[in-house]
């Protein structure tokens, strides 16, 4: 699937969504097949302050733990609950139900734009 | 680097398999989902290219006696169409690898080695054979293996067009009663097309099913022919994913995770495999009566709470963490179950089941407790 051409994405495979000052994040569509079945997401309770390219949550499937990175300095405004209850979400769809975070931001940093994103992942 | 290929590795491009390294070969980890395919295998079938495997066939007047010295257990009383698993062992009484040797004929035997230790394997059955009337011959290259595991694995034998018995009915009509009464842990010379099939009832899943060995020229065509049946009937084809939680379910031991050249049977639960009844001496006796040292680790099963899954190299301690008392080797959230499972060795004291546990997760401590093993056995019907 070639990543969608609205979002903006990380060298660690996470898409960021911006809408003014706050970016929704998940992991790529290319992450979530690496990893095979997510089981278990672990995420940063709302209100806790987050830095760029820093570890702030887990992602398990039966073969592997990927890390989630803060693509953005901010704080956390809304962690995806549904994801928590029924992590195969990030499976089935990474770039709609299967988002993780809302990050209020300060800066945006330098971010990957779609095509970017799709020749590191070919 | 993947250099070595499955003959089979076009099936599963077209199949849409995602592919890892595994011990130098490219093999598929998983078609669709490793959850669906184990799920699959555990409710009605699954089909899995286990070509990467070693076969290693050892020929010869004194094939029996040269195994009986080489590997830990007795393969001169193995009638013929009968397999064991057993044990490669090393001087120290470590291990090399685990085996399960197919007795084939009176003077030949087939031993099938992991991927990673083929080589090594081939090796020590050679040196250790040399004082015999017996031959190794390394055939990995020239040999492909299918396995057809889960309850429905045998409808679907019995639905795949072209199987025969060797020397039997040329449209198979006698294939039902013969594998109907193929016994776990036994052979039987089966023809695909014409073609010879070693059909086998073993498996690495704790399920029934059934392990099919051929030249790799027409181990495609079979594979189609096996997919073609087994689909209406539930078969779906899994990847190394699913292999790894089946086995890990049913409590077996992976090679250089609770297997390795340090580690005495004993210690990993398999001190039966190892015969010491057996006339004459084998390679690694004299260090298995001897023994691992009283305080040596034990390999245990390890039950534990959430979704939180342990995994190789975690560190085990005491209930109230104070103790660093083993490490995991393997660990999953177990799809069958639904809780994390996990097996460790950890110190003899702590090895009863119902002992309370700790597993440091990334972190976090995690309650764990010593469950008595096979995480999950199926129902025989």
């Amino acid at each position: 699937m070639a990543a969608p051409e609205n979002l903006k994405y990380t060298e660690e495979h996470e898409w960021v969504l911006v809408d003014g000052d706050v970016a929704t994040v998940g992991i790529t569509d290319y992450a979530q097949a690496a990893l095979g079945d997510v089981v278990y997401v672990d995420l940063p309770a709302v209100g806790t302050a987050v830095s760029a390219a820093t570890v702030v949550g887990e992602i398990e499937s039966t073969k592997s733990v990927g890390e989630l990175f803060a693509p953005v300095d901010g704080e956390v405004v809304e962690a995806n609950q549904a994801v928590v209850d029924s992590p195969d979400l990030v499976n089935s769809d990474p770039y709609g139900a299967g988002w993780l975070l809302k990050v209020r931001f300060t800066e945006l940093p330098e971010l990957l734009d779609a095509a970017s994103y799709d020749e590191l992942t070919k | 680097m993947s250099d070595r290929v499955s003959p089979l590795a076009e099936a599963h491009e077209a199949a849409g398999a995602q592919f890892t390294d595994f011990a130098g070969w490219r093999m598929p980890v998983r078609y669709s989902s490793d959850l669906a395919e184990h799920r699959a295998v555990r409710e009605t079938a699954g089909l899995f290219d286990l070509s990467h495997m070693g076969e290693i066939v050892v020929v010869g007047d004194e094939a029996a006696a040269a195994l009986d010295y080489a590997v830990a257990g007795r393969m001169s009383a193995l009638e013929r169409g009968q397999a064991k698993y057993t044990l490669l062992l090393n001087a120290e009484g470590g291990v090399i690898d685990d085996l399960i040797v197919y007795r084939t004929g009176d003077d030949r035997f087939l031993v099938v080695a992991n991927a990673a230790n083929a080589g090594v394997v081939a090796d020590a059955l050679r040196e250790r054979a040399g004082g015999f009337d017996a031959r190794v011959f390394d055939e990995s290259d020239d040999v492909a293996l299918i396995a057809v595991q889960g309850p429905r694995a045998f409808e679907v034998l019995l639905a795949t067009g072209g199987l025969a018995l060797e020397g039997g009915h040329p449209d198979g009509k006698d294939v039902p009663e013969a594998l109907g009464s193929l016994r776990y842990y036994r052979a039987l010379a089966g023809t695909f097309r014409e073609r010879p099939v070693l059909i086998a009832r073993t498996g690495y899943t704790g399920e029934d099913g059934f392990e099919l060995f051929c030249a790799p020229d027409f181990a495609r065509e079979l594979w189609e022919a096996l997919i073609e049946a087994g689909t209406p009937l539930g078969l779906v084809p899994a990847g190394l994913a699913a292999r790894d939680t089946l086995r890990l379910e049913a409590g077996m031991p992976l090679y250089g995770h609770e297997l390795d050249a340090r580690t005495f049977p004993a210690q990993a639960g398999l001190g039966r495999v190892v015969d010491l009844g057996k006339p004459g001496d084998f390679v690694g006796r004299a260090a298995v009566e001897r023994g691992p040292a009283a305080d040596a680790r034990v390999l245990v099963g390890l039950s534990g709470e959430g979704r939180r899954a342990a995994r190789a190299d975690y560190r085990v301690l005491t209930a109230d963490s104070a103790r660093e008392v083993g490490a995991v080797t393997s660990g999953a959230l177990s799809p069958t179950l639904g809780h994390p499972i996990a097996l460790a060795y950890v110190d003899p004291a702590c090895r009863e089941p119902g002992t309370q546990l700790v597993v440091d997760v990334r972190g976090a401590l995690q309650p764990y407790i010593v469950t008595a093993l096979p995480f999950y056995k199926r129902k025989r019907s």
